[in-house]
C-alpha cells in the first residue's frame, strides 16, 4: 500500500492544475453557485454558455476528457488514478467535469454499441461539444426505474415514442436525450425496455421547466407525443436496455466533484479565520473548531473513498458497491457540509446568495437548500443502503 | 396544562426518598450491583428488601390492597419509580417481570383460586417469577415460539427450550408461554401457564453475559409435567394475553431517572476533577455535550410522563410507550458514550480496577447500555409499532 | 401535573385550525414570501379581529387577559400553517416589551394598539455581530437637549420594512459591564435618517438591514429604565425563544404529517413507500422528535406563563427544538423524493423556516451553553 502521490502523479497533478487555471472562463469558480454532490445549482444545467462550450471543446481538444479510455479508442492511456487527480483539480476549481456524454454515453456505446454507432459518436464526444441529458426517471418510476411506462413501438425503420419524462436535468440546454423506453409490455420491464439516443430537435418534444428549490431551472418535465427515432439510435440490443442502464449507473455514482467538498471547506476556514464575533476570532471558538475538524476528517474519508475507486479500476475490478458507498458517503457529506457550515455562520448562515451580508457569496446557504437534492438524485441513499445491504452484503431480500 | 406536582405529591417524594435512605442497606451500596450484576449476596439482599418495600405496599404500588398493593395512583406510582431508580434502590428488572407482567396479568385473565394464590404473594415480594418467552428461534417473533404443552389427563406435560430467562436461577415459579394446538396458525396456538420451578424435568443453566455475570439461563423442559388448573385464563388465548400485558402501563421512567442519575455523577466528576490544570467542566466541549444530554433526560422524562398523564386522564397509551422505552434506552447508549469521553481513558477501567472511576459505573452501563427489551422488544420492534400502529403506514 | 390543554386552549387550537386553513392557505404564504412587504393587511385584519393579537395581553390594555400558554397554542398553530407577517414581531417581541417595560401610558397608547391590530412594532436588536449578547450591542444613544440622537446599524431586524414603530436597542452608557448602558428607545419608523433594507433570507421572512443616521428620539420615548434595558432584552428573549420553538413545533408536525401522508400514497416497487422499514422507521424518529419537542416547548410556555424562573427549561427546548425541526424536514424531504425538491412543493417552506427557526433568539450551541450553566457546570 501507499496512500502518496508518486512524483510522475505530482507532475501530473501540477499539470492537471494548470490546465484547469488557464483553460477555465475567467471568473468562473466565483461565478459558479455549484454545491458538491447536489444536483440543483450547476450553471450548466441552467443554461448554454458559450464560454464553457470552449472549455469542453478545450478538454477535449487536449484529451483531457478521454485521458482514461484505452489509446486504441483515441484515449490517453492515462491510469484511473490520473483521470481521478484530474477530475479532484477540476472540481476544486469547481470547472464542470465529465457529464453524461462522457460518463454515460461514450462508455456504454463503447461497450454495446454497434460499429457504427461508435464511429457516429464516439467522436463527436471526444471532441467535447455534445450535450446529452438523462431521460430515466417517470412520475411513476423514481427509485423503481422498472416501471417506466414511457413505450417505443417499431414502425418501419423508426421507434415511435410517447410519454413522459420527469427530472430531467439540463433537457433544455442539450443536444440528445439518452433514454430508456418500453418496447415490449407483454415481458417485465427488464427484459423489454431498450436505450436509444433521440435527437431534441425531434418533433413532437415538448420541454416543461421545473423550477427546484434552490430557485434554478435545473430540470424538466419532458414530453413524447408520437415522436419518431431512427432505429439506428438504438444502443446495444433492442429489449436489454435495462442491464445496460444499470452498469451505467455505476458510472454515474461514481462522478462524485470531490474536489468541491475540499474548494468548499478551505473557503469556509479562510472565512472563519478572517472573522471576529464580539470580538473574538470565531476561528477561537471551540464549537467551531470541533465542528470544523469533524468535516476534514469525513471529507479526508470522502476522498479514500473516491481514490480507492480509482485504484480499482487500475487493477481491473470494477467497482460496484464501492460506488454505492462513495455516493452514499459523499452526498451525506455533501448535507452535512452544509448543515454544519451554516451552523457556524450563525445568523448569517441564513442569506441567500444575493444578498450583500451573505459570507461567501451565499455558498452555504445555496448548499443547504441544494444538498436535498445529493441524497434523492442518481439514486437515493435509502437505495443506495439497499445495494450495499444485499449486493455488497449479501443480506438477503427476503 | 400544568407541569409541576401537587404539594401532596411533593410530600410522598420526601416521604419515599426519606425511607429510602432508611432502608436500603449500606452493603447493597458496596456491591457495586446494577442491571444483570446480580451475586448470591445481592440476590438476598435485595428479596428482603423487596419484601420491606412490599409490606409498605411499595412493591406493587398499582395493585388495589386487597391483593397486598397500595392503590396508588398514577402519578404517586411515577414518583415512587423514579426514586427508587434514583437512589439505586435494590429492585431490577426481576421486579419488573414478577409485578408489572405476570402480576398484572394474573389480576387480568387468573381465575379467582390463581388471584388468590400468587398476586398477594407477589406484591408482598414473597414470590418471583422468571419470564419463559423466548426461545432460540422465537425472539422478536415471538409468534414462532415452539414449546409444547399437551394436555394429559389431569396435567399438561412440556417439552421445549426457552432461553434469556433472567434469574431463572433464583424464580420461583416461571410465566410460561407454550404451544397447546400446533395445528392451528400462529396466534392462536399458544397458552400461559404458572410453572413451579422445583419440578422436576426442568434444568437451568447459566448464561455469562457480557458483564462476565450470570443473571439470565436456558431453561429447558423435559417432559415437565404440570397440574392442568395453572394454564392461566383461556386455552390457546395466550397470543392475546400477551399483547395485553404490553399494554399494562409503564411508563418506563427508570430509563430516564437511571440516565440522570450517570449525568449528576458526571457532572459532580466533572466539577471535581483537573486534567492539564484545568476542571474538566471548563472544557467546551465536554459541557456542551453534558449539555445536551441533560436536555435529552428532559425529553424523556416527558415522554415517560405522558405514559403515566394518558393513563391518568383514562386513556390507553399505545405507540406513546414505544417511544418512550426506545428514546430512553437509546439515550442510555448516548449517555455512556458521553461518559466515557468524560472520564476519558479512565473510562475503561472496570469495578475492581483500582483506578476506576467511581464504582465503574460508566463502564458497566456501557455494557450493559446494550441489552434490549425484555420481552417489549427492541429498538427496531419499537419503531415498528411507532410507525404502524401510531402513524399508520401500512404493512405492506 | 396536567399536559392536557384547557377546554378554552383547544377551542382556540380548533378555531385556529380551521380558520388558518381557510384564510391562509400555502397560495398566499407563497404570494407574501415573494413580495415586498411579507403580510397581507385583510388577513391582519381577520387576525386582529378574532383578537389574535391581544389574546395575551391584560384586557385594560384592550386585551384578552389570556396567558402566554394560550399564546403558544396559537403560535404552534400558525407555525403549522407557516402564517407570514410581522405577528410575532407586534405581539411577541413588541408587545411583552412593552407590557413588560412600558409606563402606563405607554402601554395604553401602544399595547392598546397593537391588540386592535392598528400597529405593527418590531424590535431591533441584534447588530453585525449578530449574537445575543449585550457586548454585541454598539449602536449609541446620545443625549441631545430635550431628547437622544441614534447612530448604527441593526441587522436581522424582522419586519422593519412594514413596522410603524422600532423599538431600538441602543447603547447610552459605555462601561465595563456591557449589561450596563443599554436603554430601549421607541422610534417611529418614518423619523428622518432611519432607512431599511431588506435581507434576502432563506425563508425569505423579511428581515432587515436597519441603519440609524442621527435619529432623534424625544426622551419619553424611552422604554423602561435608563441604562437598564438589557434586563427586559433578556427576559423578552426568553419569551421569543419559547414562542419560536412553539412556532418551530407547528411546523414540525405539519412536515411530519405530509410526509406521513405522502409515504402511504406513494407507490413504488408495487407497494407505498411507507412500508419500507427504512421509511417507516425514518418516521418513528419523526414523530419522536414532534412529540419530543412539543412537550418541552410547552413545559418552557408554562414556566414562562407561571412567572418562574424559567432560564433551563427554555433554553433546553430552544436548544432541543432547534434541532429537532431540521431533523425531521429534512426526513420529509426524504420521504417526498425529488418531488420535494421543486419550488412548486411545500416542503421546502418548511425546511427554510427551520433554519430561521434554528437561528432566532440564540442557536443550539448558545442555549446549550446556557444549560450547562443551569445544572452547575
Ligand atoms: C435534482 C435532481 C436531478 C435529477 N435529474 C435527473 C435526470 O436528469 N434524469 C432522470 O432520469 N432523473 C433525474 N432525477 C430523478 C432521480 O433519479 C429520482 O428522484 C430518484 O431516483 C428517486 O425517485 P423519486 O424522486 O421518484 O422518489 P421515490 O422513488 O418515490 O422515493 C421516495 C422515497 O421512498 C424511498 N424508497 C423508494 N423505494 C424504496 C425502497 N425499496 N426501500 C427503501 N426506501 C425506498 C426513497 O428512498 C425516497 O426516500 C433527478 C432528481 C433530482 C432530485
Ligand atoms: C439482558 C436480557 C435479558 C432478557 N431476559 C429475558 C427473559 O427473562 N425472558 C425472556 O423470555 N426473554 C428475555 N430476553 C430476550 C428478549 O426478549 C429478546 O432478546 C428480544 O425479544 C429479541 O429477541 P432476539 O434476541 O432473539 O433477537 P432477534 O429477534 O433475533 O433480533 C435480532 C435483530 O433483528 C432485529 N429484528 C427482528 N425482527 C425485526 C423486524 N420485524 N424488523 C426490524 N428488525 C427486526 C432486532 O431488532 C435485532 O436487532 C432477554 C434479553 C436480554 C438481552
Amino acid at each position: 500500500m501507499d496512500f502518496q502521490l508518486s512524483e510522475t502523479e505530482k507532475a501530473f497533478q501540477q499539470k492537471a492544475e494548470q490546465f484547469v487555471l488557464s483553460a477555465m472562463p475567467p471568473g468562473y469558480t466565483d461565478r459558479c453557485l455549484y454545491w458538491p454532490g447536489a444536483y440543483g445549482a450547476i450553471l450548466e444545467f441552467e443554461e448554454r454558455d458559450p464560454a464553457i462550450d470552449r472549455f469542453r471543446e478545450r478538454m477535449g481538444e487536449e484529451g483531457w476528457l478521454t485521458m482514461a479510455w484505452p489509446k486504441e479508442l483515441g484515449g490517453g492511456g492515462h491510469s484511473f488514478i490520473e483521470q481521478a487527480i484530474f477530475a479532484e483539480r477540476l472540481s476544486y476549481h469547481r470547472a464542470p467535469g465529465t457529464d453524461i456524454s462522457t460518463l454515460i454515453a461514450a462508455p456504454t456505446i463503447m461497450r454495446f454499441g454497434s460499429e457504427e454507432q461508435k464511429k457516429e459518436w464516439i467522436p463527436r464526444i471526444i471532441k467535447g461539444n455534445l450535450r446529452f441529458w438523462l431521460a430515466y426517471s417517470e412520475p411513476n418510476a423514481g427509485s423503481d426505474l422498472a416501471a417506466i411506462q414511457t413505450t417505443a413501438v417499431e414502425d418501419g425503420d423508426d421507434l415511435i415514442v410517447n410519454g413522459q419524462k420527469i427530472w430531467s436535468s439540463g433537457a433544455h440546454i442539450a443536444d440528445y436525450a439518452w433514454m430508456v423506453a418500453r418496447t415490449d409490455m407483454k415481458v417485465p420491464s427488464h427484459k423489454g425496455t431498450t436505450l436509444f439516443i433521440v435527437d431534441n430537435k425531434t418533433p413532437g418534444i415538448t420541454i416543461r421547466p421545473l423550477i427546484n428549490i434552490v430557485g434554478f431551472h435545473s430540470f424538466n418535465e419532458v414530453f413524447f407525443d408520437n415522436v419518431r427515432v431512427p432505429k439506428k439510435n438504438i444502443v446495444g440490443e433492442k429489449n436489454l436496455g435495462f442491464l445496460y442502464l444499470m452498469v451505467a449507473l455505476d458510472y454515474e455514482r461514481l462522478a462524485i466533484a470531490i474536489g468541491g467538498f475540499r474548494r468548499q471547506f478551505d473557503e469556509l476556514v479562510k472565512y472563519v479565520k478572517g472573522t471576529t464575533r464580539n470580538g473574538e476570532p470565531l476561528s477561537a471558538n471551540p464549537s467551531v473548531r470541533r465542528k470544523l475538524a469533524d468535516l476534514a476528517i469525513d471529507i479526508e474519508v470522502a476522498y479514500n473513498f473516491f481514490f480507492k475507486t480509482a485504484w480499482m479500476m487500475d487493477n481491473n475490478q470494477m467497482p460496484n458497491i464501492e460506488a454505492s458507498v462513495l455516493k452514499l458517503f459523499a452526498t451525506q457529506l455533501s448535507r452535512k457540509l452544509a448543515s454544519v457550515g451554516t451552523e457556524i455562520l450563525g445568523i448569517y448562515g441564513q442569506l441567500e446568495h444575493d444578498s450583500k451580508y451573505a459570507p461567501m457569496r451565499g455558498q452555504y446557504s445555496v448548499g443547504y437548500l441544494d444538498s436535498i437534492s445529493a441524497v434523492i438524485g442518481a439514486g437515493t441513499s435509502e437505495i443506495q443502503r439497499n445495494i450495499i445491504a444485499q449486493r455488497g452484503l449479501g443480506l438477503p431480500r427476503k | 396544562m400544568d407541569f409541576k406536582f401537587t404539594a401532596e405529591e411533593e410530600a410522598f417524594r420526601q416521604e419515599v426518598k426519606d425511607w429510602l435512605k432508611a432502608n436500603i442497606p449500606p452493603r447493597w451500596f458496596e456491591l457495586t450491583t446494577g442491571y444483570w450484576q446480580e451475586t448470591d449476596e445481592s440476590w438476598k439482599i435485595a428479596r428482603a428488601f423487596q419484601k420491606k418495600l412490599g409490606v409498605k405496599g411499595w412493591l406493587a404500588p398499582a395493585y388495589p390492597r386487597e391483593y397486598g398493593g397500595a392503590d396508588l395512583g398514577h402519578i404517586k406510582r411515577l414518583i415512587l419509580a423514579e426514586e427508587l431508580t434514583y437512589h439505586n434502590a435494590p429492585v431490577g428488572v426481576e421486579t419488573e417481570i414478577t409485578v408489572n407482567w405476570v402480576g398484572m396479568a394474573l389480576q387480568h385473565f387468573g381465575n379467582e383460586q390463581q388471584k388468590k394464590d400468587y398476586v398477594s404473594r407477589v406484591a408482598k415480594g414473597d414470590i418471583v417469577f422468571c419470564l419463559g418467552y423466548s426461545e432460540p428461534n422465537a425472539g422478536s417473533d415471538l409468534a414462532s415460539l415452539q414449546t409444547r404443552a399437551t394436555e394429559k389427563g389431569d396435567e399438561y406435560i412440556i417439552n421445549g427450550q426457552k432461553i434469556w430467562c433472567s434469574y431463572a436461577h433464583y424464580a420461583d415459579y416461571c410465566w410460561l408461554a407454550a404451544v397447546t394446538d400446533p395445528d392451528v396458525p400462529k396466534h392462536r396456538n399458544m397458552s400461559m401457564f404458572v410453572v413451579d420451578m422445583k419440578t422436576p424435568g426442568i434444568t437451568v443453566r447459566p448464561l455469562i453475559n457480557i458483564l462476565g455475570c450470570h443473571s439470565f439461563n436456558e431453561v429447558f423442559f423435559d417432559d415437565v409435567r404440570i397440574p392442568k388448573e395453572n394454564l392461566v385464563g383461556e386455552k390457546n388465548n395466550g397470543w392475546f394475553q400477551l399483547a395485553v400485558a404490553l399494554d399494562f402501563e409503564r411508563s418506563g421512567v427508570q430509563t430516564a431517572a437511571g440516565n440522570q442519575l450517570l449525568l449528576d455523577f458526571l457532572v459532580g466528576y466533572a466539577k471535581s476533577t483537573k486534567r492539564n490544570g484545568r476542571f474538566l467542566s471548563e472544557d467546551p466541549a465536554l459541557r456542551n455535550e453534558l449539555a445536551e444530554m441533560a436536555i435529552e433526560i428532559e425529553v424523556a422524562r416527558m415522554l415517560c410522563y405522558r405514559i403515566a398523564w394518558i393513563y391518568k386522564t383514562g386513556g390507553h397509551s399505545n405507540y406513546e410507550s414505544s417511544m418512550a422505552m426506545l428514546f430512553g434506552s437509546e439515550l442510555l447508549r448516548r449517555m455512556t458514550d458521553v461518559g466515557m469521553r468524560v472520564l476519558g481513558k479512565y473510562g475503561q477501567l472496570m469495578n475492581g480496577s483500582k483506578w476506576a472511576i467511581g464504582q465503574a459505573e460508566i463502564a458497566r452501563s456501557y455494557l450493559a447500555s446494550l441489552s434490549i427489551g425484555v420481552g417489549g422488544g427492541t429498538n427496531e420492534i419499537q419503531k415498528n409499532i411507532i410507525a404502524m400502529r401510531g402513524l399508520g403506514l401500512p404493512r405492506k | 401535573m396536567d399536559l392536557g390543554l384547557t377546554e378554552e386552549q383547544e377551542m382556540l387550537k380548533k378555531s385556529a385550525q380551521e380558520f388558518l386553513a381557510k384564510e391562509c392557505p400555502k397560495k398566499l404564504v407563497r404570494e407574501l414570501d415573494e413580495s415586498d412587504t411579507g403580510y397581507s393587511r385583510d388577513l391582519w385584519n381577520k387576525m386582529a379581529q378574532l383578537g389574535w393579537m391581544g389574546l395575551s395581553f391584560p384586557e385594560k390594555y384592550g386585551g384578552n387577559g389570556g396567558s402566554f400558554l394560550d399564546l403558544t397554542v396559537l403560535l404552534d398553530e400558525m407555525g403549522y400553517n407557516i402564517v407570514p407577517g410581522p405577528f410575532f414581531s407586534t405581539v411577541v417581541l413588541a408587545g411583552y416589551t412593552l407590557l413588560e417595560a412600558g409606563n402606563e401610558e405607554q402601554k395604553k397608547e401602544y399595547l392598546g394598539k397593537i391588540c386592535t391590530g392598528e400597529l405593527i412594532i418590531t424590535v431591533a436588536l441584534t447588530e453585525l455581530d449578530g449574537t445575543y449578547d449585550a457586548a454585541s450591542i454598539n449602536t449609541t444613544a446620545k443625549a441631545k437637549g430635550d431628547g437622544y440622537v441614534l447612530n448604527g446599524t441593526k441587522l436581522f431586524v424582522p419586519d422593519a420594512n412594514v413596522a410603524d414603530y422600532i423599538l431600538v436597542v441602543a447603547r447610552t452608557k459605555k462601561s465595563a459591564n456591557p449589561d450596563d448602558g443599554i436603554t430601549i428607545f421607541i422610534v417611529d419608523a418614518k423619523s428622518a435618517g432611519v432607512k431599511y433594507t431588506l435581507l434576502k433570507t432563506l425563508a425569505r421572512d423579511k428581515l432587515c438591514e436597519v441603519i440609524l443616521e442621527n435619529v432623534r428620539v424625544p426622551k419619553a420615548h424611552i422604554i423602561g429604565n435608563l441604562d437598564k434595558g438589557w434586563s427586559v432584552i433578556q427576559s423578552l428573549l426568553k419569551k421569543a425563544a419559547v414562542a419560536k420553538c412553539a412556532e418551530m413545533v407547528g411546523g414540525a408536525q405539519a412536515s411530519l404529517d405530509m410526509a406521513v401522508n405522502y409515504a402511504k400514497e406513494r407507490v413504488q416497487f408495487n407497494r407505498p413507500i411507507g412500508s419500507f422499514q427504512a421509511i417507516q422507521h425514518y418516521c418513528a424518529n419523526m414523530v419522536t422528535d414532534v412529540d419530543g419537542s412539543r412537550f418541552i416547548t410547552y413545559k418552557a410556555a408554562w414556566a414562562v406563563s407561571e412567572g418562574l424562573p424559567a432560564d433551563k427549561e427554555v433554553s433546553i427546548a430552544k436548544a432541543w427544538t432547534s434541532e429537532a425541526f431540521k431533523r425531521v424536514a429534512v426526513l420529509a424531504h426524504q420521504i417526498f423524493g425529488a418531488i420535494g425538491f421543486t419550488m412548486d412543493h411545500d416542503m421546502h417552506l418548511y425546511f427554510r423556516r427551520a433554519k430561521a427557526g434554528e437561528l432566532a433568539y440564540g442557536d443550539a450551541d448558545f442555549h446549550r451553553d446556557i444549560v450547562a450553566r443551569q445544572i452547575g457546570l
